[in-house]
Formats: structure tokens, C-alpha cells, sequence
């Protein structure tokens, strides 16, 4: 579902040229959530950025439900839904406007988005603020509606950057459930975080990245069995940065 | 639906919901220029006929053998003259009076001897205008005095009448009156429309690429799969759909004011030209709209390039408010006696339809011109647009940080 080889970007060129990215290689299956686990500045964002196809990579290759993030960049994000604290919703329309907008920006006729908001809506309990502004809800509200907008076209992909960063205990948990029933559905998840909690409890493996270089991969009890036995997932990621850290030197 | 009619419907609901796309296209246009403009008009009439109205205290310097001039000065209704004193100068300079006059001593003994020429200064301050209309007062009393003396010097040698006037000259206006009158609108109204094009265009163009930006939306639009020329294609409509109505909002609310007031719509031309007498022919109407269509579209390419190069609204605005002087320096240009449409002035942006909108309504104009007019505009903003669209591809301008 989600495939990415040696994926790498580089910023700039020249003597000023940045490497956020470097050689970073994983697959999603479908059902299967997979988190991207590093520190800020590591290159999630950009690597999410790049499966999404905002970024075009420097090289390498990622496809997106069989298509190339590169060559058919269209294709590939008709088959994604993309979540971030990044992502903000467009404050002087409604929730429901909201949603409809990116069902047309999908190719979904008026009559299936009526009735796919209906559905999502009852789902999320969101018909209580379906025409309230977006500027006008709650945070809680908003994250529902980005979670909406994100599902209108039912993708078989999702991608989330960092979607609970800044957001109370409440909203957190609104996108955590949401990853499960994302799972539950048979969809494939990439999941970036630096909370080591939330990637122990919502990611069938996860991989560590760390200076644009994904360091090592593995569900989360491998990952604390070879790399901190007597520890938890936080002593284990310390552990992989730390091990790189002396080899780099 | 059509991504690019999906982007222009949600970006047109989006901003007519917001009050400041409202006070730019709808207020600004429609109710503040008109009101500007007439109270503008309105209180420099008053202003002016306030200071035409009042009688000028002009001092009297020298003179002090000259009984007969000194008679006729004070006898003027004209000025009051005051008696003379040395600050004058300061006194003109402290606006607290208008002007002096300075009159040889022997004023009336040089006349007398008839062999001379008598010199009279008057002193003013230049550029003031109540100074200015005393100046012509004094002016007006010593040519008048200058003609009596004249025409005694003729009759005492019983010389006819006009003996010192061989030739005289008589200026006749043949062009139609209502060709004048719109040459002068046709130089003022593309003026006005050329600048809210602009700004009715500034607003909207920022908030849909630096607002973007700023409030975080544009990675969500990125996210979906609308392709990046739709998008710009999308915005570009909805800014230049506002831009043109704001242009026809102010035409509207001009017509609807010069019918309400007619000849108030400018006080500069009151009394040069009789706006009563404006007829536009419809075509004209169409010519000019047609010109303006490209600088309207270069004008919304231009300002979402910048927006879209900008990384917050608020660097776009100080990004684009300067250039609401390159827009105005051209159209006002073309306001200026002597600049004729050229070739190569056809050329030049803005200040080409500005010249040639004053040609269509005085009814002399070139096709060959309009159409290169016409052409260049199209050019100009077609590489604007292609600029907008090379920009929504660029990474490093998109995410800016």
C-alpha cells in the first residue's frame, strides 16, 4: 500500500544544500499502522511530505496504492487522506462546507458527498456544528471535521503527521481512536510522532528515524527486547540515537 | 464538479464572507470614492469662492508724490489698500497679508512726462492662493490704469480709438463640446477604474496565497488531489472576478453620482468643460472595458505572485503597497498635456490604456494601436500568470518558512 526506496531530499543546493532526508526505505501493508518514531528535525515531516507529494524527493521512489509519488502525483494523493497540525481548516466556511469542498476536490459528485457526510458525520457526532463556521468551533470540533474531510473519499491510505501535537487530552484521544478505526477498516496508516505512548499503543511497528536516516524498524516489543531489555520504548529509542551517534563519530 | 469551478465557488463563499472583501469591493468603490471625490470637489468650491468672495488687503508701498494713483489705488473696490510698512515682506510670508504693491514716488510725474516706463511690483506669496488672487486684483488695477492713460494719450493727439491695438485675437473652440468633456473623463475614469482594479485585486490575492500560508490551509489543499495549475486557476478567477467588480461597482456609483449632481463629479473641471454635455457612445464604453480586461488580469497574476512569494500576509501587504504607486505614476502620467499615444508608448503598461481610454471617449483613436495596446497587455499578463503557476510548483516558495 504504502511503499518508499531510499527515499532522500535534499534542501537547497550547492554549498548551502541540507540532507533532511537520506536513503529511507519502509512498506505499509494494509490494516497495519506503521509510526515514524524520531525527535524534531529527524525528517518525518519531510518524509511524510514527500509520500504525500508536497515535496518532490531529491531521489529514490515512494508509490502511494501503486502509484508513484513522482510521476502520477495526482493519483497518489486521490488515494490518500493527509492529517497534520499543519493541515488547518478554512475558518469562514462550515463543517459541512468544509467536507463538501474536498469531496468535489476529489471528483465526487454532490449526491454520493451528501450522503458520505451524513454517514461520517452521525459516525464522529458532528451534526451538532454541521453548519457552524470553522472558525467558530472547538478544538475537539475542529480535529472532528479535519478527521471528516480527511474520510469523505474513503482512502485506502492515510498519513498522519504528528496530528495530536498542541492538543488537550480530549482531541488527542479523538485522533488516536480514529487511527484504530482507521486500522479496523483495512487501511494502511503511517503515523509520525515523537510521543513514545501513543507509538507503543497505536503502531504494529514502527520505525526510528533519526537525522534524516531511518536508524532501525520493528514492531514496538522487538524493539525494546534488542535494543533496551531491561527498558521501555523511550530507553530503546535513546539507546538506537545514541548507538548512531558513536558510530557517526 | 470541475476542480478549478470547486476552487473559484469555495474561494468566492469564503471571501464574500469576509467584511473586509466587502468594504474593498462594495464601500470603498461604491460609497467612498464618490463621497470623496464630491466632498473634495465640494469643499474646494467652497474654499475657493470663500477667498474670491472676500476683498484683499493689499499694502501700498511709495507712491509718495503720486496723489493721482494714490487716489485711484484707494478708490479701487477690488483690494483694500493699507498703508506701507517694512515687514511687508514678513507680513506676506505670515499670511497676514495678501500682497503689496510697490509704486515709484514719481509715479504720476513719469506718466505725465510720457518718455518713461514705470515700473510696478507687486509682491506675493507664490503658490498661496488667496495671496495669488489679491496679486491678480493689483494686477488687474494697473492694467486697467495702464489702458486708461493709453487710450488719454490717443484722444489728446486725436488719434482713433485703437490706434495701439493694429491686431487683436479671438480664440473659437471647434472641437464638439462633448468630445472635450470626454476627453477629460476618458483621462480621469480609467484613471479611478486602473486603481481599484488594483486594489479591489490586493486584498482578495493576499488572503487566498500569503493568508494561505498563514493560516495553515495550504498543506491542506496541497493534500488533495487538485492539480497545482487548477488551484492557481481557481484563485486567479475569484481574484479577477472581485477586481472587475469592484472596477464596475465604482463605475456604477460614478454614473449613478454624476447623474445625481451633474458637473459635481470633479470641481478642476468646473468652468473648463461642460460635463453636461458628456455623451459616451456605448462602443467606447465596451473599448475601454476591453483594455482594461488584460491590465485587470495582470494586475490579479501580479499581486498572487507576490502573495504566493511572500510568507505571511503581512509581508505580502508591504510588498504590494508600494506598488499601488507604480499603478498610479502611469495613469496619472497619461493626465499630463502632451503625452500622446505613441507605438512605443502603446507599449508600456497601464499607462497605454490609460492614454488610449482618453482617445476612445474623445472619439479620435487608432485600431491599429488599441490592438497592440490590447496585445502587449496580453503578453504582460500571460508571463504573470505563467509566474504564478512556476511559483505554486515551487517547494521552497510554498513552504517558506
Amino acid at each position: 500500500m504504502i511503499e518508499a526506496h531510499g527515499l532522500t531530499k535534499i534542501f537547497g543546493d550547492g554549498l548551502k544544500s541540507v540532507v533532511a532526508v537520506e536513503g529511507v526505505s519502509f512498506r505499509v501493508e494494509a490494516g497495519e499502522v506503521y509510526g515514524l518514531l524520531g525527535a524534531n528535525g529527524a525528517g518525518k515531516t519531510t518524509t511524510m511530505r514527500m509520500l504525500a507529494t508536497m515535496l518532490r524527493p531529491t531521489a529514490g521512489s515512494a508509490s502511494i496504492a501503486g502509484a508513484d509519488v513522482a510521476r502520477e502525483p495526482e493519483r497518489a494523493r486521490a488515494a490518500l487522506g493527509f492529517l497534520s497540525t499543519a493541515t488547518a481548516l478554512y475558518g469562514r466556511l462550515t463543517a459541512f462546507e468544509m467536507v463538501r469542498y474536498f469531496g468535489r476536490l476529489h471528483g465526487l459528485a454532490d449526491a454520493a458527498i451528501e450522503s458520505g457526510a451524513a454517514e461520517i458525520f452521525r459516525r464522529l457526532e458532528m451534526n451538532e456544528f454541521r453548519d457552524r463556521r470553522c472558525d467558530k468551533l472547538s478544538t475537539g470540533q475542529k480535529q472532528k471535521v479535519s478527521i471528516a474531510r480527511t474520510l469523505i473519499h474513503d482512502p485506502p491510505v492515510m498519513i498522519f503527521d504528528e496530528p495530536t501535537l498542541g492538543l488537550d487530552v480530549m482531541a488527542a484521544r479523538t485522533i488516536v481512536e480514529f487511527v484504530r478505526e482507521c486500522r479496523s477498516r483495512g487501511k494502511a496508516v503511517i503515523y509520525s510522532t515523537h510521543i513514545m505512548s501513543e507509538a507503543e499503543k497505536l503502531c504494529d511497528r514502527l520505525g526510528v528515524i533519526h537525522a534524516g536516516r531511518l536508524l532501525a524498524e520493528g514492531t514496538p516489543k522487538t524493539l525494546r527486547a534488542t535494543h533496551a531489555p531491561a527498558g521501555d520504548l523511550e530507553d530503546a529509542f535513546v539507546a538506537i540515537v545514541e548507538s548512531h551517534r558513536l558510530l557517526a563519530s | 464538479m470541475n476542480p478549478i469551478l470547486a476552487v473559484y465557488s469555495k474561494e468566492l463563499i469564503d471571501l464574500l464572507r469576509d467584511r473586509r472583501t466587502i468594504i474593498s469591493m462594495i464601500v470603498i468603490p461604491m460609497v467612498v470614492m464618490p463621497m470623496m471625490m464630491l466632498g473634495f470637489g465640494g469643499m474646494s468650491a467652497r474654499l475657493v469662492n470663500n477667498a474670491l468672495s472676500q476683498v484683499p488687503e493689499v499694502m501700498l508701498l511709495g507712491a509718495a508724490k503720486s496723489p493721482k494713483i494714490r487716489a485711484a489705488l484707494e478708490a479701487e473696490k477690488r483690494m483694500k489698500i493699507v498703508p506701507g510698512a517694512a515687514d511687508y515682506a514678513t507680513r506676506i510670508s505670515d499670511k497676514r497679508l495678501r500682497a503689496a504693491v510697490e509704486v515709484p514716488d514719481d509715479f504720476d510725474d513719469q506718466l505725465a512726462a510720457e518718455n518713461s516706463v514705470a515700473l510696478v511690483k507687486i509682491f506675493h506669496y507664490e503658490g498661496e492662493i488667496r495671496s495669488g488672487f489679491a496679486a491678480d486684483a493689483a494686477e488687474r488695477f494697473f492694467r486697467d490704469y495702464r489702458d486708461r492713460t493709453l487710450a488719454n494719450r490717443i484722444s489728446a493727439r486725436g488719434l482713433p480709438p485703437d490706434f495701439a491695438r493694429p491686431i487683436t485675437t479671438r480664440r473659437e473652440n471647434v472641437a464638439p463640446p462633448e468630445k472635450v468633456a470626454g476627453s477629460v473623463i476618458g483621462g480621469i475614469l480609467p484613471y479611478i477604474i486602473i486603481l481599484l482594479c488594483f486594489t479591489g485585486a490586493m486584498y482578495p490575492a493576499l488572503d487566498l496565497t500569503a493568508g494561505e500560508k498563514e493560516r495553515g490551509t495550504m498543506e491542506t489543499i496541497l493534500s488533495s488531489p487538485v492539480r497545482r495549475g487548477q488551484l492557481v486557476a481557481g484563485k486567479f478567477l475569484v481574484v479577477l472576478t472581485i477586481s472587475l467588480s469592484t472596477a464596475l461597482c465604482s463605475v456604477l456609483s460614478m454614473t449613478f453620482f454624476y447623474l445625481l449632481s451633474k458637473g459635481a463629479l470633479g470641481f478642476a473641471m468646473k468652468g473648463r468643460v461642460d460635463l453636461g454635455n458628456l455623451r459616451i457612445a456605448p462602443e467606447s464604453v465596451v473599448a475601454v472595458f476591453a483594455l482594461l480586461l488584460p491590465v485587470a488580469i495582470l494586475f490579479t497574476a501580479v499581486l498572487l505572485a507576490v502573495g504566493t512569494f511572500a510568507r505571511s500576509f503581512k509581508e505580502a501587504q508591504s510588498y504590494a503597497g508600494p506598488m499601488v504607486i507604480l499603478v498610479i505614476l502611469p495613469a496619472v502620467a497619461a493626465l499630463l498635456p502632451g503625452v500622446d499615444l505613441t507605438w512605443k508608448l502603446a507599449l508600456v503598461p497601464i499607462l497605454n490604456v490609460s492614454l488610449a481610454s482618453k482617445e476612445i471617449f474623445s472619439g479620435q483613436y487608432s485600431w491599429s494601436l488599441l490592438a497592440i495596446i490590447f496585445a502587449s497587455t496580453c503578453v504582460y499578463a500571460a508571463i504573470a500568470c505563467g509566474l504564478v503557476t512556476r511559483m505554486f510548483n515551487r517547494e521552497a516558495v510554498l513552504f517558506r518558512a
